[in-house]
């Protein structure tokens, strides 16, 4: 089991967690998640190879109801809009995702 | 100030009237607020709303909703409709809410007046508020220290007598822990007893918002009108969900020996020790338990909540609301508004559990964790056979100085007690259970009962029959 970080290992985690870390983080990091992962790998010790038993957190029941809109027309929307960074109208903006080359 | 009943009592007498109760909270926070930080925002509206509690209770007395103009404040990770809903997050910094969490819901059906939003660490990650994005909340108790987190806020807003109710919410600790560094009464409920609809989520199969108070009695009044069915939190669970526990005159104390033999404060463990004493004074029956696997429980919370963490937290992505960054194209303003907006705490739990999630090592950690989980409960089942309650200290020391912790791990292992409660999802509440002298000062520490899944009615029975009535 991995219990040492490396420096590139942070960052391939930043980049999935869509996080812009600068340097001076990135070494603090590296320290602090090596010691917390190597700490959280005691895991292993309660639960070795038990394979068959299968996880379950509390009582399972499903939860049912008609596929309905239970609320008025805008009744939320010019409050949500409110909140976006960026708007148009009734629309977000947002950055292109696509670059023209 | 008065408890929850008192105030009930002397406004329906007219003794006292919501009016001069809020203009007295209002007072206290403004006056204490600059020095303890428990509040972010205070709200003025609540005194148009005591006047109107005022009129009702003229013309009806007895006949109005049970906390009609008693005064709530309400950590800054639940919604309120309409003010502002930080989670003391540089991200959500200027977001205002624009519905009601279930609970705040019924807190205002039944006239609760909220004064105001209390402090917390960011996004509930940490044990000391010293993680808020908006300043570090003092305990009222000593403000050297820490007020214990991540409900902090909350914790002090009780303690320096602002209010009589704070509502919190515990991830993995976090009302019982600052309930115990601040000296106040904390409840985490059972799993699924209380709506997480309108909580900021954290850690959603570990969440449950609870109440701090001065008495178990108002715990357990406010618990009862925040808990129930909710449609909109299909993880709610009804009244039959797990069978009824009696309430009885004498309980069974089940004590974990072995579990308290390393890092737990000497002093605190005296105090532990004389209260243990004084539940045999009592006649209640006190036995050693083993609980080997609740050792290794802190291993597989720091694997449950940051996974959860770093699922729930995507959310925060500089698009649809909160603070955003500008960026060059779409991935560079996520990348920088969330470098800008996140803490150190939040980047450190986020990329924790994105690791332990990822490809190649989910089975080894989060699988693994998950099934630790359920042999927990398993073992938590097999103890509850032949005790009724659990009891540990809360936290293993009292409330430490303001940046003395710094390292990650110690802070998290503070959480030793408290997260097999959270992992298992049984109902757990603090009280306290005496004082440790430290610098001259005596700072209180508190006790925590644990009861078994549904137990919640049986741990307020045995809070006020131990605490309440020897207060």
């Amino acid at each position: 089991m991995l219990s040492t970080m490396k420096k590139e290992d942070i960052e391939h985690l930043a980049s999935l967690a869509r996080i812009k870390l600068t340097e001076e983080e990135k070494e603090g990091l590296v320290g602090d998640l090596s010691s917390i992962v190597s700490y959280v790998s005691e895991v292993s010790e309660i639960a070795s190879d038990d394979i068959d038993s299968q996880p379950q957190v509390g009582p399972r029941f499903n939860v049912f109801r008609a596929d309905e809109v239970t609320n008025e027309a805008d009744e939320y929307t010019q409050d949500v809009l409110n909140e976006m960074p960026d708007t148009d109208g009734r629309f977000m903006k947002v950055k292109k995702i696509l670059k023209a080359e | 100030m008065h408890t929850v009943k008192e105030l009930r009592e002397k406004y329906i007498a007219g003794e006292l009237t919501p009016s001069g109760v809020v203009a007295e909270a209002l007072d206290n926070i403004k006056k204490l607020n600059p020095e303890i930080n428990a509040y972010l925002h205070i709200y003025d509206d609540a005194v148009e709303a005591a006047k109107e509690a005022d009129a009702l209770y003229k013309e009806k007395g007895a006949d109005t909703p049970s906390l009609l103009g008693v005064p709530v404040a309400v950590k800054n990770n639940i919604l309120i409709k309409g003010k502002k809903a930080t989670g003391a997050s540089k991200i959500l910094e200027n977001y205002t809410a624009v519905y009601d969490a279930t609970i705040i819901e019924k807190l205002r059906a039944e006239g609760a007046i909220f004064v105001g939003s209390t402090n917390l660490d960011e996004f509930a990650m940490g044990g000391s508020t010293e993680n808020s994005a908006f300043g570090i909340t003092k305990n009222p108790v000593d403000p050297e220290r820490v007020p214990g987190g991540s409900s902090g806020g909350s914790a002090a807003a009780v303690a320096m007598g602002s209010v009589p109710v704070a509502i919190g919410t515990d991830t993995g600790g976090s009302v019982r822990q600052p309930a115990s560094y601040c000296g106040v009464v904390g409840y985490k409920p059972t799993y699924g007893a209380v709506s997480r609809y309108g909580l900021m989520a954290m850690g959603s199969s570990l969440d449950q918002a609870g109440p701090l108070t001065n008495t178990v009695a108002d715990a357990e009044m406010v618990h009862n009108i925040m808990s129930g069915l909710d449609k909109m939190d299909g993880t709610t669970i009804a009244d039959d969900t797990y069978p009824k526990l009696e309430t009885k005159d004498k309980y069974t104390f089940g004590v974990p020996k072995d579990f308290l033999k390393e890092g737990v404060d000497e002093d605190v463990l005296s105090a532990f020790n004389a209260h243990v004493e004084s539940l045999k004074a009592a006649g209640h029956e006190v036995v050693e338990v083993e609980l080997p696997l609740f050792e290794k429980g802190l291993a597989a919370y720091y694997i449950v909540m940051p996974a959860e963490v770093s699922s729930n937290l995507a959310r925060y992505d500089g698009i649809r609301y909160g603070l955003s960054a500008e960026g060059d194209d779409l991935l560079d303003v996520y990348e920088q508004s969330r470098a800008e907006g996140f803490g150190p705490e939040v980047k450190r739990r986020i990329l924790l559990g994105t690791h332990v999630l990822s490809s190649g090592y989910y089975d080894a950690y989060y699988g693994k964790a998950e099934l630790a989980r359920k042999k927990m409960r398993e073992e938590l089942a097999e103890v509850f056979a032949g005790v009724d309650f659990i009891i540990t200290p809360t936290a293993p020391t009292p409330a430490f100085k303001i940046g003395e912790n710094e390292d990650p791990l110690s802070i998290y292992k503070q959480d030793i007690f408290t997260v097999p409660v959270n992992l298992t999802g049984v109902p757990a509440i603090s009280f306290p259970m005496g004082t440790v002298e430290r610098d001259g000062k005596e700072l209180p520490v508190g006790v925590q009962y644990i009861g078994p899944h549904g137990g919640d009615a049986r741990l307020f029975d045995v809070g006020k029959a131990v605490y309440d009535e020897q207060k």
